[in-house]
C-alpha cells in the first residue's frame, strides 16, 4: 500500500482515537453531571470541582474528532450529520446547557444555583442519551424498519448508564470520606444496567447488521476475536468484586476507573473491527470518503506537530490537578 | 418557508451568538496578561483584584464561546454538506489547523490559568496565561484566513467542480486577509475596552471595588481612545480593498443601483429591491465617490451590473450604517471620557456621573458594531459561498424545512436565554467584586509554598 493510500487509514485511526478519548474523558464529566442530584449541596461543589479543570479540554476532543471527519472524510461528514440532524442538535443543546451551567452555577445569585444545578443534570442527561441514539443509528448504518429505532433506543439508555458508572468510579478515585462511600454505592447500582445493556446490544448488533455478523462469526477469526468479549467480561467482573473492598477506599482507588477505561477501550476496538473498512457502514469506505492526498498531507504536518504537544500538556494538566479534588480558586 | 433561507438563518443565528464571546476573549486574554504584569511590577493589590475579577469574566465568556463553537463544527455538515465536498481541500486544513494549534492551546492551558495559581510556579502560570491569550489570537488567524479566502479566493484551481490548492501562501495571504484580520483584532480590542470601561463605570456608580474599578476604567478608556482612530483608518483600507475585489458588496453598502460618477454618500435611504432604487435619500453629494476612488467624480459600479449576482441590499446597507454609527459614537465617548479622566488625574470619582452612565450604556457597543460589521461582510458575500465561484444554494443540505425551522427555534430560544443569563450574571459578578487587601495579596502573589494555602475570601468554584 502506497503512502497516499495509507493516509486515510492514519486519519481514521486518529479520528477513532479522538472519539475514544472524548468518550472516556467527557464520559466521566457527563456521568458526574448525571449523578449531581443525588448528592448534598457541599458534595455537589466537590463533584464539580473534580471535573472543573478538565471539561473544556475534554469537550475539545469531540471537536477534533468531528473536525477530522469534516476535513479528512467530508462525504461521510455530510452524510452522517444529515442523517443524525435532530439527535446532533439535541446533543449540542445538552452540551451547551451543561457547559454554561458549570460556570453559571457558581457565579449567579445563590438563589439561582439550584436551577443551574438542574440544568447541569438535564444537559448531561440529554447529551448522553443523544450520543447513545447516534451511536445506535450509526452502527446500524441508518437502517429503516421497526427494529432499528428499538436498537438505537437500547443504546440511548445504556450509554448514559455507562457514563454514570464511569462518573461514579471517577469520584471514587477523586474524593474521600462520605462522598467516596456514596460513589461506591452509585457505581454498584449502575453496574447492573450497564452489564445487561451491553449483553443485549452485543447480541442484537450481529442481528441488526449482516456486515457485522459476517465480520465476527467466521472461523477462524471468531476464536481470536473472542478475546475481546472475554477480557471485557473479566474486567467487569473484577470491577464488581473490588468495588466493595476496603482497598478501593484507600490505595487502589484508581483501580475501578482504570478497569472501566479498559472496558470502554475494548468496546471501542470491537466497534472499530465491526465497521472497518467502512466509515459509514455498507455505504462509504474509508477510501471512498477521503479527501485528496494533498489535503491529508498538509493536515498531517499540523497533526504531527500539535498532537504530541496536546498529549504532553494533557498529562501535565492531570498531574497538576492530580490527587483528591479540592476546592478550586480562581487566581 | 424556504429551507435555504432557514438554513442560512440558523447558521447566522449560531455564528452571531458565537462571535460575541471570542470578540471579548481574544483581547481580554492580553488584558489579563497586562493586569498580571502590572501586579508583578507594582505590587499594587488593585491589579491583582483586577486580574482575579476579569479572569472570572474570561472563564464565563470562554465557556460560552466553547459551547457555541462546538455547535459550529457540526453545522458545517448539517447545513452545508456540499461546502466541504467542493471546497474541503482548502477549508479542511484551515479548520484543522484552527482546532489543532489554537483551540487546544486555549482549552489545555485554560485549566491551569484559571485554577492553577498556587499549584504551579509563577512562571508556569504566566506562561499558561500567555498561551491562552496567544491561542485565542491564533484561533482568530486561521478562521479569518478561511473567511477571507471565501471572500477573495486565491491560490486554488478548480478541477471537475472541486477546489484544489496550488499555493498555500496565496490561500493564506489572500487579498482581503491582512485587512480583515487587523480589522477584527481591533474590533475585539474595542469590544473588550468598552466592556471593561462599562463594567468598571457600573462598579464606580455603585461603590464596588473602589481601588480596582478606577484602574480598569482607565485601561478601558485609554485603549478605546487609542484603538478607535486606528480602527477607523484600517476600516477605510478594508473598504477600499472590498471595492477592488467585491464591487457589488460596496454598491450594496452605499446603495448605488446604477453605475454613476460622483455618487453621493448616503446618510439615510430606503433601498427598494422591487423598483431597484432608493427612497427618501439624504446624502452628501459626491461623498461616496470621494471616499472610494479619492476623486469626487470617480465611477462606482452599480448593482444593476450584477443582476442575480448581488446581495440583498437593505440589510447590507443598514448594517453598514449601524457599524459606522457605533464607531463614531465610540470615538466621541472614548476621547471625551479619556479627557475627563485625565483632567481628574484618574483619581476617584474619575469622571462625572453622566459620563459613567454613558459608559455603562456603551458596555456592549462593541458587540453591536462587530455583529453589524459581520453582517455587512457575510450578507454582502451572498449569493455566493465562495465569492464568484460557488453558490450557497448549491451546497445546502436536503434536510426538510420544517425540521430546520424546529431546530432554529430551539437554538434561538436557547441563545436568547443564555445571552440574558450572561448579562445578568456579569452584572451580579460586578456588584459582588471586592478589592483585595494587601496582606492577602502578598500571600497570593508569592507563589510556591506560601501560595499553597488557599486565600481567605478566595472564590470557590
Amino acid at each position: 500500500m502506497s503512502f497516499d493510500q495509507s493516509l486515510p487509514l492514519i486519519f481514521v485511526a486518529l479520528m477513532g482515537l479522538s472519539m475514544l478519548v472524548y468518550v472516556l474523558s467527557d464520559g466521566y464529566d457527563l456521568g458526574v453531571g448525571m449523578l449531581l442530584p443525588r448528592a448534598t449541596d457541599a458534595e455537589k461543589d466537590t463533584m464539580v470541582a473534580s471535573i472543573g479543570p478538565f471539561w473544556d479540554a475534554n469537550e475539545t476532543w469531540l471537536v477534533l474528532g468531528v473536525g477530522i471527519l469534516l476535513i479528512a472524510f467530508p462525504k461521510a461528514h455530510g452524510l452522517v450529520l444529515t442523517e443524525l440532524y435532530l439527535p446532533v442538535t439535541l446533543m449540542l443543546v445538552g452540551l451547551v446547557l451543561r457547559g454554561v451551567a458549570f460556570d453559571f452555577r457558581v457565579k449567579a445569585h445563590d438563589s439561582h444555583k439550584a436551577a443551574w444545578n438542574g440544568l447541569f443534570f438535564g444537559g448531561s442527561l440529554l447529551a448522553s442519551m443523544a450520543q447513545g441514539w447516534m451511536l445506535g443509528r450509526y452502527v446500524s448504518g441508518f437502517g429503516e424498519g421497526w427494529n432499528y429505532p428499538l436498537f438505537a433506543a437500547a443504546i440511548a439508555l445504556t450509554l448514559p448508564a455507562a457514563y454514570v458508572l464511569l462518573g461514579a468510579v471517577w469520584l471514587v478515585m477523586k474524593t474521600e470520606g462520605e462522598l467516596q462511600a456514596k460513589a461506591v454505592a452509585w457505581a454498584q447500582q449502575a453496574w447492573w444496567p450497564v452489564v445487561v445493556g451491553m449483553v443485549l446490544i452485543s447480541m442484537a448488533t450481529p442481528w441488526i447488521s449482516e456486515t457485522v455478523r459476517e465480520r465476527w462469526f467466521e472461523l477462524p477469526q471468531f476464536i481470536a476475536l473472542m478475546v475481546i468479549p472475554a477480557t471485557t467480561a473479566m474486567a467487569l467482573l473484577v470491577l464488581r468484586r473490588v468495588l466493595p473492598t476496603r482497598l478501593v477506599r484507600g490505595e487502589l482507588c484508581w483501580l475501578p476507573f482504570v478497569l472501566l477505561l479498559a472496558v470502554f477501550a475494548l468496546g471501542f476496538v470491537g466497534l472499530g473491527y465491526s465497521i472497518y473498512p467502512y466509515v459509514v457502514i455498507d455505504k462509504l469506505t474509508i477510501w471512498q470518503a477521503a479527501s485528496s492526498p494533498a489535503t491529508l498531507k498538509v493536515t498531517l504536518v499540523g497533526v504531527c506537530i500539535s498532537v504530541p504537544a496536546i498529549v504532553a500538556y494533557t498529562i501535565y494538566s492531570y498531574r497538576v490537578f492530580g490527587g483528591k479534588a479540592t476546592e478550586l480558586h480562581y487566581g | 418557508m424556504d429551507p435555504l433561507l432557514l438554513a442560512r438563518a440558523q447558521f447566522a443565528a449560531n455564528i452571531t451568538f458565537h462571535i460575541l464571546f471570542p470578540s471579548i476573549t481574544i483581547a481580554l486574554g492580553w488584558a489579563l496578561m497586562f493586569f498580571r504584569s502590572r501586579w508583578r511590577r507594582t505590587k499594587d493589590s488593585a491589579w491583582l483584584a483586577a486580574y482575579r475579577f476579569w479572569t472570572k469574566v474570561f472563564a464565563l465568556t470562554f465557556a460560552l464561546g466553547v459551547v457555541s463553537g462546538v455547535t459550529m463544527s457540526f453545522q458545517f455538515g448539517t447545513n452545508w454538506p456540499g461546502f466541504m465536498e467542493r471546497a474541503g481541500n482548502v477549508a479542511g486544513p484551515l479548520l484543522g489547523y484552527e482546532v489543532l494549534t489554537a483551540f487546544f492551546l486555549e482549552a489545555g492551558f485554560l485549566g491551569i490559568m484559571l485554577f492553577g495559581h498556587g499549584r504551579v510556579s509563577e512562571r508556569v502560570h504566566t506562561f499558561a496565561t500567555f498561551f491562552v491569550a496567544f491561542g485565542t489570537t491564533v484561533s482568530a488567524f486561521w478562521i479569518l484566513v478561511l473567511n477571507s479566502w471565501m471572500q477573495t479566493p486565491a491560490g486554488h484551481e478548480i478541477v471537475e467542480g472541486v477546489f484544489h490548492v496550488h499555493s498555500w501562501a496565496e490561500v493564506i495571504l489572500n487579498p482581503s486577509f491582512p485587512y480583515r484580520f487587523t480589522h477584527v483584532l481591533l474590533a475585539s480590542g474595542l469590544t473588550c475596552a468598552f466592556l471593561m470601561a462599562g463594567v468598571s463605570a457600573w462598579q464606580l456608580l455603585r461603590g464596588n471595588a473602589p481601588a480596582m474599578a478606577p484602574k480598569v476604567l482607565r485601561v478601558g478608556l485609554s485603549s478605546a481612545a487609542l484603538l478607535i482612530p486606528v480602527q477607523i483608518f484600517v476600516g477605510d483600507l478594508h473598504g477600499l480593498n472590498t471595492f477592488d475585489h467585491q464591487p457589488q458588496k460596496v454598491a450594496a453598502m452605499e446603495g448605488v443601483w446604477q453605475t454613476q460618477r460622483g455618487a453621493p454618500l448616503l446618510l439615510f435611504a430606503w433601498p427598494d429591491e422591487e423598483t431597484r432604487s432608493n427612497r427618501w435619500e439624504v446624502g452628501i453629494p459626491r461623498g461616496a465617490s470621494l471616499i472610494l476612488t479619492h476623486d469626487p467624480d470617480g465611477e462606482i459600479q452599480g448593482l444593476d451590473e450584477f443582476k442575480d449576482r448581488h446581495p440583498p441590499v437593505a440589510p447590507v446597507f443598514w448594517a453598514f450604517r449601524v457599524m459606522i454609527g457605533v464607531g463614531l459614537l465610540m470615538l466621541v465617548v472614548s476621547w471625551s471620557g479619556w479627557w475627563l479622566g485625565r483632567r481628574a488625574c484618574w483619581a476617584t470619582p474619575v469622571v462625572p456621573r453622566w459620563m459613567l452612565w454613558t459608559l455603562v450604556a456603551m458596555t456592549f457597543s462593541g458587540w453591536l458594531a462587530t455583529v453589524a460589521g459581520w453582517y455587512v461582510t457575510e450578507i454582502g458575500r451572498q449569493p455566493y459561498m465562495v465569492y464568484g465561484l460557488l453558490r450557497v444554494a448549491d451546497v445546502a443540505s436536503n434536510v426538510p424545512g420544517s425540521m430546520i425551522a424546529f431546530t432554529l427555534t430551539l437554538y434561538v430560544v436557547l441563545y436568547l436565554a443564555l445571552l440574558f443569563a450572561y448579562v445578568a450574571v456579569l452584572k451580579h459578578m460586578a456588584e459582588k467584586a471586592e478589592d483585595i487587601s494587601p496582606p492577602v495579596a502578598e500571600q497570593r502573589g508569592l507563589g510556591g509554598a506560601a501560595a499553597m494555602f488557599p486565600a481567605p475570601g478566595g472564590d470557590r468554584v
